[in-house]
């Protein structure tokens, strides 16, 4: 596994600085069945964590048992240095959760919702105010307060989760797939919002998701989690340079001379080259220093680039790289039951 | 306990923003004091009943006089003359009259020799209740046949004189304690069972754990809160069905305050009931499925709809453990008798023993996990 020993990544933690989570050895079973196996990682305070894997992984067993929500059966989580098994609540008061499932009451107004969790987080009255015009400011949900929850967007009522979870101010944000069901517009909406939230309030979040754009965009470093391990550990850059694939190179040329495939093949690090035709050629080559010397070539040799376009290493295929497969949707046990909509609910 | 405030909060919000699920609760069992309490409280009106007069003599007559004064005024039974008793008596087989009386050839002559005048009733006793009527009706009628033109000057039989302690209860009245009882069940099924179920299918509960709410103060507040919805739907109940039945003692501050006791003793045993049936289940499916049970194995053996002293004994045995039979009982006392605390202390007290009881048990099974 790469990246392990380099727990902190790159983050803006203080050198020594203790980690805002640390997960050591931590497994969950039920009955004969592993759900998380022998797990360990630290987050530094100020990083955003992702643990990448497909549904049925192990993602969301791992975020419910760092928040409490279920036991460990085995192993330690702390979380802001309290022991989640025997500090419960001390745990619970440094962080803030977004579950999977988009839960609050519908048919309360977006500053009922916020104001019933500040209560619950004891937030006092006179701070309880401020905070919730601020957080509303923030997720840009100020002239929607008034607004039962109901009537709102499945990106607007994520935007209120959002806010839900910072009522009380945590240090730590644990978000569970954030923006699986949402559209794609209320999706960067919400990552680009996460984005200034995490700077302003200077917050550790831990992000679980299976969107692999999702994670290269969002995460300082990125966990993959499959089959209840993590197999690879480490900064999206890092983990896209682990992978030994190959970029894609698709350009066409206005008037190639006939024994420029001879010469494309020629270049640095080119492992095949492809004439599709109409002056289009497919290249795969091994590195970056392909496209350089692409450019450089056909201007020595005055021949127009007509368009080129560079496909690079994704997560896609380190995903691939580590667990075999593509990312998937696998058909996993529901646990639970999944209401229906009700009338005046928007899906 | 700020935190317990603030899921009773939620919880109270939620209910009065769902205007049904409140009428659900009030109307069913408003509904069923209206339907049941007119539907069950008449008597029979207007029956008809066959005459056939084989006789043709003076006392036939007599009899024929004494039906055409029924039908006049209590108007129990119209009778239908018949020539033939057969004809009759298949029109008591086919439905066409409720019964049919037969005056048998020499009836007079019998009754001036005194030697066993008879009457014949056929009656269809595959409706009990009809039948059962116009027998009572008829039994009348042939006493004050046998009674003595001239009265003894000393009684001689024995008479039974009943003293009413109140005045005549009609059925809606009866069934209005009942109906009460049945208000704060469905609302506590509604909000303590199905609603409770369907937010931790939705995941609301998840959001409560992860905060820094004690398990303590999570199961208080939604006890609480489940508790105000029942006081409040018995409140309305209450007012709304004593002033459809006719019922005043309601409005007699000494009545208003126990009635508010007993209110509070049956929401707070209810809704711990139901909070213990629920505590561990998960499946919205599950509530919706065992509330018909539960109704009809609360509800009907509680002595709402007819008196427990009349049930057999196995019956009369879930009675006694079931908590509707307590508040049935506590509020026929405070509505229909006007009775004090002396004659429901017993029953509170049973209340408060089986609230104590459901919530010791269901607090160490309530997860504070997922």
């Amino acid at each position: 596994m790469i990246g392990n020993a380099k727990p902190n990544g790159g983050t803006n933690a203080a050198p020594g600085a203790p980690p805002a989570i640390a997960v050591e050895h931590i497994s969950k079973k039920y009955g004969d069945f592993t759900a998380v196996d022998d797990v360990s990682f630290s987050v530094a305070e100020g990083e955003i964590f992702g643990l990448l894997g497909p549904n049925g992984a192990g993602k969301s067993t791992l975020i419910r048992m760092m928040t409490t929500l279920i036991e460990i059966t085995g192993g330690k989580a702390f979380i802001a240095g309290h022991d989640v098994s025997k500090e419960p609540n001390a745990a619970r008061g440094s962080i803030g959760v977004i579950p999977q499932a988009m839960t609050s009451d519908l048919d309360l107004t977006v500053e009922e919702n916020l104001s019933i969790y500040a209560k619950l987080y004891g937030v006092p009255r006179e701070q309880r105010e401020r905070a919730i015009a601020k957080l509303l400011a923030d997720v840009e949900l100020t002239k929607w307060r008034t607004a039962q929850t109901k009537t709102l967007s499945g990106g607007m009522r994520r935007r209120l989760e959002v806010a839900r979870g910072l009522v009380h101010s945590p240090k730590i944000f644990f978000l569970d797939e954030p923006t699986t069901g949402l559209d794609p517009v209320s999706r960067v909406a919400v990552w680009e919002m996460l984005t200034k939230i995490k700077e302003e309030r200077r917050l550790t979040m831990l992000i679980t998701t299976h969107y692999m754009d999702e994670a290269d965009r969002l995460c300082d470093r990125i966990a993959i989690v499959d089959h209840g391990k993590l197999v690879a550990l480490d900064t999206p850059l890092k983990l896209k340079a682990s992978v030994p694939a190959e970029n894609v190179i698709e350009a066409q040329f206005a008037h190639a001379p006939p024994d420029w495939e001879r010469m494309l093949q020629a270049l640095p690090k080119v492992n095949s080259v492809q004439s599709e035709g109409a002056g289009m050629y497919r290249i795969l080559s091994a590195g970056t220093a392909t496209v350089t010397a692409l450019v450089e070539c056909a201007l020595s040799a005055g021949i127009e680039i007509k368009s080129l376009a560079v496909q690079s290493t994704t997560l896609d295929d380190v995903f691939v790289h580590y667990t075999g497969r593509q990312l998937r949707d696998e058909q996993v046990k529901a646990y639970a039951f999944v209401m229906p909509a009700r009338p005046g609910e928007r899906a | 306990m700020n935190r317990m405030w603030a899921i009773v909060e939620r919880e109270l919000r939620k209910f009065l923003r769902s205007p049904a699920l409140m009428l659900v609760s009030l109307v069913f069992p408003l509904i069923q004091l209206i339907v049941l309490g007119n539907a069950f409280g008449g008597k029979i009106r207007d029956a008809r009943l066959g005459v056939v007069d084989q006789d043709g003599g003076a006392q036939a007559l007599k009899i024929k006089e004494a039906f055409n004064s029924v039908a006049a005024n209590v108007r129990t039974f119209v009778p239908v003359y018949y020539d033939d008793d057969k004809r009759a008596t298949a029109d008591v087989k086919n439905g066409k009259i409720d019964g049919a009386l037969i005056i048998p050839p020499q009836y007079s002559r019998r009754v001036y020799e005194k030697e066993q005048p008879r009457i014949a009733l056929v009656v269809d006793n595959s409706d009990n209740f009809m039948s059962s009527t116009l027998e009572q009706k008829l039994a009348e009628l042939t006493e004050a046949l046998n009674t003595p033109d001239v009265q003894p000057r000393v009684v001689q039989n024995v008479a039974l004189q009943v003293v009413e302690l109140y005045p005549y209860i009609e059925y809606m009245k009866y069934l209005l304690p009942g109906s009460i009882t049945l208000a704060m069940f469905v609302s506590v099924m509604i909000g303590g069972g199905m609603l409770y179920i369907d937010d931790k299918a939705r995941g609301v509960h998840e959001g409560y754990l992860v905060t820094p709410i004690t398990k303590l103060e999570l199961i208080l507040g939604l006890n609480t809160a489940g508790a105000i919805k029942a006081i409040a739907s018995g409140v309305v109940i209450t007012v709304v069905g004593s002033l459809i039945s006719g019922v005043t003692a309601t409005f007699h501050v000494q009545q208003a305050i126990l009635l508010g006791l007993t209110i509070l003793v049956t929401s707070l045993a209810f809704n711990t009931m139901m909070f213990l049936f629920m505590v561990r289940v998960e499946d919205p499916l599950v509530p919706r499925a065992t509330f018909g049970v539960l109704n009809t194995l609360l509800f009907f053996p509680s002595g709402a709809i007819y008196p427990i002293n009349a049930f057999p004994k196995w019956l009369q045995a879930v009675a006694i453990a079931d908590p509707f039979s307590y508040a049935v009982h506590a509020f026929k006392a405070l509505l229909l008798k006007e009775a004090g605390i002396t004659a429901i202390w017993h029953d509170l007290l049973f209340l408060t023993v089986i609230a104590a009881i459901m919530i010791s048990i269901a607090t160490p099974l309530f997860k504070r996990t997922l």
